[in-house]
């Protein structure tokens, strides 16, 4: 008879190294990184122990105690004391330890041996240990502890193999009987009493090093210097978006001839017709114009991956803490926002570690004003067309200094919403506590990096595939049908669909500045931003006819005053223009309403801001 | 031999400046004046490794108000506001 499935669960306190090990353990690909409180949702992967028994184990959210404080926490208290209707209890609980840093664990592992759960408590990153001198007595700790230990090694190949030898010999012994559970919230004297515990524990069997991390020391001292850490921060976000403008030019314009040559030989190839016409205007002058972006996004993340693998993100957010605090924000909240950069949907996600019920709707709320990469397109078409490519100061790139603009203005703005909520909910008690451990540095490791930009580009391209695909040959469809009368001399798109939907919305956008061209493009940019770009590409084409090939950037300058330009930079800041974060938004927070007020209190902010810079530009005569 | 823990006399790690070592000695939740609950604060301490006997010392500060500080608790380090940091009792 085939043994039941065996069911496993990955508790621990954060960033001690639980999703590393579930990647190792099930080859999944799940986010890693240096910082608490990265995972904050239940997942859960299989695999097969050396003697043949299969498993499932699931990954949970960091905790330092089942009290369950915030949502993150909650899930990680739920599942292990089996609270979920329906769940299945875990047979064996692996209570993973980051060796460096016993104590908290330890203490941990007390609370949690009162759900009579099995247990097996794993000494991971045992080689950072061994590499510090921390001198573990293994069997004399389990023991103590009445529990079995293993130490293990989650990012290296083989490191995990002493554990699932364990796994095998445990589970073969597993009573059937489950044990009683016990445990209900510890009071503090209790918790105390299994803080001492753990620590006369410790004492007995581990032998710590004088020397504590010296390249965390020494790098804190610059970097957490209260006037030259901020300094650092602000050089490293410029760097960042000055970076992402320049460095990543030569692989564009690579991409875009490509593109270009691939549109040319259609043209060329094909009979004149629909399908030449749907293959060169829809498809390659759509998808193309978003996927010659890709050099950018990857630029990004990978800027956003290194700050997460190297342990920066914590450090951001001690720095912030209290700046952000004038906005009434909490300090938990920076690195959300950081991650909204590339994209709104995990930043909102990351916002369930903020236990404070109000700090964490206004995190939610604002999270999606930061500039997300889908909105690179958007900004980097209509800069290059419309902002020279000069030095100022002789090293700045004008382009980079008003993409720097506008992510600015973004936080800015984020800020000034997160303001006005505060007004709102007027507190009249004192701020919810900021506490965060800031783990020792790490070197990125380059296999990780590259298997987190491998992903993201993966996702941007099925995405340029899929959704924005499927919006362009919609807009493809709707731009070309129906078709001009014989004779008529006017462009073919007059005559459209998207012309009549198009024109029936310009006179609501006209204050603006916007044309019926943008209008059409402004709606399919729902689904994704960048679809706007696409959208753009292919009506822009359609209308050029002959000359279709032109790049879109150049069609753009020739048909758009600047001041329409900047309008429309100036609404891409605010618009609510993404389906997906909506949808995040009201599954995150849990209602409808608050969904609707994220999406009206954009849209006006985006109306405004553009009715504003529409007109003051041409009052200065960029009209 | 002088011990310093006796001759030093007991405050908050809040009012503590960069640089100061001590020893816990005791919690004092319910004077801190923060949002939480007084068992709330004192757990959540305790979670964190702020117990009695525990050895801190204080890393950095933050810019405004020296405010958050960043506390090496044995051997970790966690940053917490100096209003929380008032509930901690150091000498
Ligand atoms: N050197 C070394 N680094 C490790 C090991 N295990 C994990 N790490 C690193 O430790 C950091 C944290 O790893 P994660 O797997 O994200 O930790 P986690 O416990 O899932 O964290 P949360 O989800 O935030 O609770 C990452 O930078 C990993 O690369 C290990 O055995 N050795
Ligand atoms: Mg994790």
């Amino acid at each position: 008879m085939e043994a039941p499935l065996l069911h496993l669960a990955l508790v621990g306190t954060p960033n001690s190294g639980k999703t590393s090990l579930f990647n190792a353990l099930t080859g999944s690909r799940q986010k890693v990184a240096n910082y608490p409180g990265v995972t904050v949702e239940r997942k859960e992967g299989f695999f097969v122990t050396p003697l043949g028994r299969q498993v499932s184990v699931v990954d949970l959210p960091g905790t330092y105690s089942l009290r369950g404080r915030s949502p993150d926490e909650e899930i990680t208290r739920d599942f292990v004391l089996g609270k979920a209707s329906g769940e299945i209890v875990p047979d064996i609980v692996l209570c993973v330890a980051d060796s460096t840093n016993l104590r908290l664990t330890i203490r941990l592992l007390l609370e949690l041996k009162r759900t009579g759960r099995p247990m097996i408590l794993v000494l991971n990153m045992f080689d950072i240990a061994s590499r510090r001198g921390i001198d573990v007595d293994v069997e004399r700790l389990a023991k103590e502890l009445d529990v079995p230990v293993v130490t293990s090694i989650a990012v290296r190949k083989g490191g995990t193999a002493d554990l699932l030898k364990l796994t095998d010999e445990i589970s073969a012994k597993l009573a059937a009987e489950p044990q009683d559970n016990s445990w209900r919230a510890l009071t503090v004297s209790e918790l105390r009493a299994t803080q001492r515990e753990a620590d006369r524990i410790i004492a007995d069997c581990v032998s710590l090093p004088a020397r504590p991390d010296t390249w965390t020391a020494r790098i804190d001292a610059v970097v957490l210097h209260p006037v030259g850490g901020l300094i650092v921060l602000a050089l490293i976000l410029f760097v960042m978006f000055q970076a992402v403008f320049a460095w990543a030019q030569p692989a564009m314009e690579l991409l875009k001839s490509g593109f270009d040559s691939l549109g040319e030989l259609v043209h060329a190839t094909l009979p004149d017709g629909l399908l030449q016409s749907f293959l060169q205007n829809g498809v390659i002058s759509g998808v193309g114009s978003v996927i010659v972006f890709l050099p950018q996004i990857i630029l990004i993340f990978l800027f956003i991956l290194l700050l997460e693998d190297f342990g920066y993100m914590a450090r951001a957010a001690f720095l912030m803490d209290r700046i952000m605090g004038g906005a009434g924000l909490h300090g938990r909240a920076f690195i959300p926002l950081l991650s909204s950069f590339a994209c709104a949907i995990p930043g909102i996600m990351a916002t369930r570690v903020i236990d404070d019920k109000r700090d964490r709707l206004t995190t939610i709320l604002i999270a999606p004003l930061m500039t997300c990469s889908a909105r690179i397109p958007v900004y980097t078409l209509i800069i290059s067309a419309f902002i020279p490519a000069k030095d100022v100061w002789g090293f700045v790139n004008l382009q980079g200094l008003v993409m720097f603009g506008l992510y600015t203005t973004g936080i800015v703005s984020a800020l000034a919403v997160s303001f006005v909520i505060k007004f709102f909910m007027i507190r009249d008690y004192a701020p919810a506590p900021f506490m965060l451990e800031l783990p020792d540095y790490k070197l990125p490791r380059l296999k990780s990096v590259a298997i987190g930009i491998f992903t993201r580009a993966k996702m941007f391209l099925y995405r340029a595939g899929t959704t924005i695909f499927s919006m362009m040959v919609l807009i493809w469809f709707l731009a070309s049908f129906p078709q001009p009368p014989a004779g008529a001399t006017e462009p073919a798109i007059d005559f459209s669909l998207a012309a009549m939907i198009g024109k029936a919305l310009a006179p609501l956008l006209a204050p603006v500045g916007f044309n019926w061209q943008i209008a059409v493009a402004l709606i399919p940019g729902m689904a994704a931003r960048e679809v706007a770009v696409a959208a753009l590409g292919t009506v822009y084409a359609i209308e050029g006819g002959k000359e279709a090939a032109e790049q879109i950037g150049q069609v753009l300058a020739t048909k758009w005053s600047l001041a329409t330009a900047l309008s429309m930079l100036a609404w891409y800041i605010f618009a609510p223009q993404c389906a997906s974060t909506l949808a995040v938004i009201r599954r995150e927070t849990g209602s409808w309403a608050w969904m609707g007020v994220t999406f009206a209190y954009m849209l006006v902010l985006a109306y405004a801001a553009s009715l504003v810079t529409y007109n003051v530009a041409v009052a200065l005569g960029a009209g | 031999m002088t011990d310093t823990t006796d001759t030093r006399s007991h405050m908050p790690l809040g009012l503590a400046q960069r640089g100061y070592t001590g020893v816990i000695q005791h919690l004092a939740a319910k004077e801190a004046g923060s949002a939480l609950s007084e068992v709330e604060l004192e757990s959540r301490l305790i979670e964190l490794g702020f117990v009695e006997g525990a050895r801190v010392e204080i890393l950095h500060e933050g810019l405004v108000g020296r405010d958050p500080i960043a506390v090496r608790v044995d051997n970790i380090t966690i940053a917490v506001r100096r209003r929380e940091a008032m509930a901690i009792i150091v000498a």
